[in-house]
């Protein structure tokens, strides 16, 4: 049995990773999947509390059910979002996307 | 609160009669409504209803005038009182609204009612297609109804309010035909005239409330028997009450318009300036009686303008032309005689007089209407020979004639001659003013002959002096000469109720206790007969037999006949001395007023709000509301410019606001531990 520490290492290098992605990327595209990154770092953390723990209603893997549905439903969003910028503007670059600002 | 007037009151009981006296009063009234409301529509024009109520209240009369006098040969008895409470204003203050029926009230119920449904009557057959028909009727019920509800108040207030009733009415039915600039200022003379004395009334009543605390004549009458009243006070009050009394029954100096009032449709001379409203005054002075007996400043004040005003009215009578004004200035006279025998304290000859005069006198008025109708002028110089032509109207009119002068045995001589006897008795006494009311009431009596005897010549005998082809006289309709004859027969039997005798039948109606009854004096009785025969025979003689030509007015009494001729030039001193300065100061006053008060109070207050509203505008609107409207806006404004610069829309900026943001609660969630 690897130690949960390991597992935790792993979750927070990808959540900075998603994060990194996030703050850093101008392509929105790009930005989506860092989002789906960091929910994925979430979702291990989850499972691998799930697995220490020993919870026998197995609550962690039902919540990282639940947050890969919505992540998918998020993800068909934020591309339809997209792609709808997209058709406006030939860009999906976010800078250029600056119109509700001052 | 149901009073008998009695010393010993088991001794009589209240006829069931007395309780409904009032409808006496109230009929007219509703009259008057459904003549106004409802008269147009009926084929009479309003003036079966008139007829009827007036019917109606004499009706009632009788049996109440009956079962009261009959009671008042009862010992101790002076009559009923019934009231019910009017107005409250506390727990004990009110108003009442009462009937007082008295011997001189029950006198005054058969005068007023009878005589209105005379006119009443008459007026059908004289009114006959006026353009104010109706209203004429609705006028005359509203006067009958104040004119009872005057007689037959029990407190001073509802008699003032009858007291004005009648006067209204009289504005309005002199200033009946208000279409010519004359009739309407003869109304208006008619009311402020009358109005003058009514404030002096006015005051005696309010003087009388605060010495007595009441209104009602009943009360007002016990406090001044059982001496409660200072004796100052009381001639105050007496002399207050008469201003009243000579306004409405046009004694000197406030006489001047009551000849102006002939105006009016005859029928009304008769109904209002001759047998009711002019005695109100008279009528008023009996019933306070025992105030003006307690005072005899006040009772020789009485006496004496009433014996002017009988000298210089009669006086006048003689040289009017037209035959209204000699009805006018002898009703004046006639009035003056019951002021005066009042003042000399013949209580019972004076009320007397009320009754007798009432009868020939609305008979000489409607039979000159008679007479105005059938040659459509006033004058006596359009008149004259009239003798066969109106049979019927001359007979009456000789039988009212011979009664006004005073002849044995119609009402005149009886009233009269009791009033000259009282005067006698008080000359006799020692009065001085006793001997000058009877000296003028013997040259009164003398004129009052003469001027009838002139009326009589000039206008039915000697030859047609009207316009013969275009007047055609003829006897008057049947409405009209029905009340003639009633009157007429009335003016002979009328004074029989006073016949000598112990007792005398009116006297025992009427009479004030505190004074003797003069019992029957012959040697009196004959001296005022040849007085008037005297005074009869040179009017006589003058007028009609023509033996007398003199040319009055270049004769050495020509000055005399001029100053007559002008009524003593009072009119023009009012007019001068009084009507125009006041009326043009007032004018200008008011003016000047409107000018510089009103205008300038006006113009104060606009200029006073228009500095407030700028004071609020400049102080209040500008720098607080506004200001804080304004720095809301200014806040906002700040706020915003310093904000906008976060709104950059640049998404990674948000984001990276947004980890600093978690990251910053979690470490502050880690390490402070909220």
């Amino acid at each position: 049995m690897m130690p949960v520490t390991w597992v935790l290492l792993l979750s927070a290098f990808l959540f900075s990773v998603g994060v990194y992605g996030v703050l850093a990327r101008r392509n929105a595209v790009l930005i989506l999947m860092s989002i789906e990154v960091m929910l994925t770092a979430v979702n291990i953390n989850l499972v691998a509390f799930n697995a220490m723990l020993k919870d026998v209603e197995m609550m962690g893997q039902i919540f990282a059910l639940f947050i890969i549905t919505i992540a998918a439903a998020e993800i068909g969003v934020g591309l339809a979002i997209v792609i709808l910028i997209y058709r406006n503007r030939t860009t999906v670059t976010v800078d250029e996307v600056s119109l509700m600002k001052w | 609160m149901v009073r008998l007037l009695a010393a010993e009151a088991h001794e009589v009981a209240v006829p069931a009669m007395i309780d409904w006296a009032w409808l006496i009063v109230a009929v007219p009234y509703v009259s008057f409504f459904l003549i106004v409301f409802l008269g147009k529509r009926l084929p009479g024009r309003g003036h079966e209803i008139g007829i009827g109520a007036t019917a109606i209240s004499f009706l009632l009369s009788v049996p109440v005038f009956a079962s009261t006098i009959s009671a008042l040969g009862t010992e101790g008895f002076h009559g009923f009182e019934k009231s019910i409470r009017w107005l409250q204003f506390g727990d004990n203050e009110f108003l009442e609204l009462g009937m007082k029926i008295d011997g001189l009230t029950v006198v005054m119920l058969i005068v007023v009612t009878f005589v209105s449904l005379m006119v009443h009557i008459y007026s059908t057959g004289y009114m006959h297609g006026d353009r104010r028909y109706t209203w004429f009727y609705a006028a005359l019920s509203l006067f009958t109804g104040s004119m009872l509800n005057l007689v037959m108040a029990n407190n001073l207030l509802q008699l003032l309010v009858g007291w004005e009733g009648v006067g209204i009415c009289s504005y309005f039915l002199i200033g009946h035909w208000f279409e010519e600039r004359e009739n309407s200022n003869a109304a208006i003379k008619a009311f402020i005239t009358t109005r003058i004395g009514d404030v002096g009334f006015l005051f005696g009543v309010f003087v009388l409330f605060f010495a007595a605390g009441t209104f009602n004549i009943t009360e007002i009458t016990e406090a001044v028997e059982g001496g409660t009243i200072a004796a100052g006070v009381l001639t105050a009050a007496a002399v207050l009450l008469f201003f009243g009394a000579i306004g409405k029954s046009a004694q000197v100096p406030l006489h001047v318009w009551l000849p102006d009032a002939m105006a009016g449709p005859t029928p009304v001379s008769a109904l209002i300036h001759a047998a009711t409203m002019v005695v109100a005054g008279v009528y008023l002075v009996a019933r306070m009686f025992t105030v003006f007996h307690a005072s005899p400043v006040a009772l020789d004040e009485v006496a004496i303008i009433g014996s002017i005003t009988m000298l210089i009215a009669a006086l006048l009578a003689l040289v009017q032309d037209d035959i209204k004004r000699v009805l006018a200035y002898s009703t004046i006279s006639q009035l003056a005689y019951m002021i005066a025998g009042l003042g000399i304290s013949a209580y019972t000859g004076a009320v007397f007089h009320i009754w007798t005069h009432a009868w020939f006198k609305a008979l000489l008025f409607l039979g000159a209407g008679s007479v105005i109708h059938a040659v459509h002028s006033n004058n006596m110089s359009d008149m004259g020979g009239l003798k066969d032509k109106m049979p019927i109207t001359y007979r009456t009119y000789m039988v009212g004639g011979f009664a006004l002068a005073g002849f044995f045995p119609l009402a005149g001589f009886f009233s009269k001659d009791e009033i000259i006897l009282g005067a006698f008795m008080q000359a006799r006494a020692g009065h001085g003013v006793g001997w000058f009311v009877f000296i003028t009431m013997i040259v009164t009596a003398f004129l009052t002959a003469c001027y009838v005897a002139r009326m009589l010549a000039l206008t039915f005998f000697g030859k047609p002096k009207y316009d013969t082809g275009h007047v055609h006289p003829h006897e008057s309709p049947g409405s009209m000469t029905t009340p003639l004859i009633l009157l007429a027969i009335l003016s002979v039997v009328g004074g029989w109720v006073g016949l000598p005798g112990e007792p005398n039948l009116f006297a025992n109606w009427i009479h004030f206790e505190a004074l003797e009854h003069h019992p029957f004096n012959l040697a009196i009785a004959i001296f005022s007969m040849i007085v008037a025969i005297a005074g009869f025979l040179t009017g006589w003689t003058i007028f009609r037999g023509g033996r007398l030509k003199i040319d009055i007015v270049r004769s050495p009494f020509g000055w005399f006949y001029r100053l007559l001729e002008n009524k003593y030039y009072l009119d023009d001193i009012y007019m001068s001395a009084i009507v125009r300065p006041i009326r043009d100061q007032i004018s200008k006053f008011a003016y000047w007023t409107n000018q510089n008060v009103l205008d300038g109070l006006v113009n104060v207050t606009g200029m006073a709000t228009a500095a407030l509203g700028r004071g609020a505008y400049d102080k209040i609107d500008q720098p607080l509301i506004d200001g804080a409207v304004n720095g809301v806006a200014f806040g906002a404004d700040v706020a915003g410019r310093g904000l906008k610069f976060w709104q950059s829309g640049n998404i990674q900026g948000y984001a990276g606001v947004l980890f600093v943001g978690i990251v910053a609660f979690v470490l502050a969630f880690i390490f402070i531990r909220i």
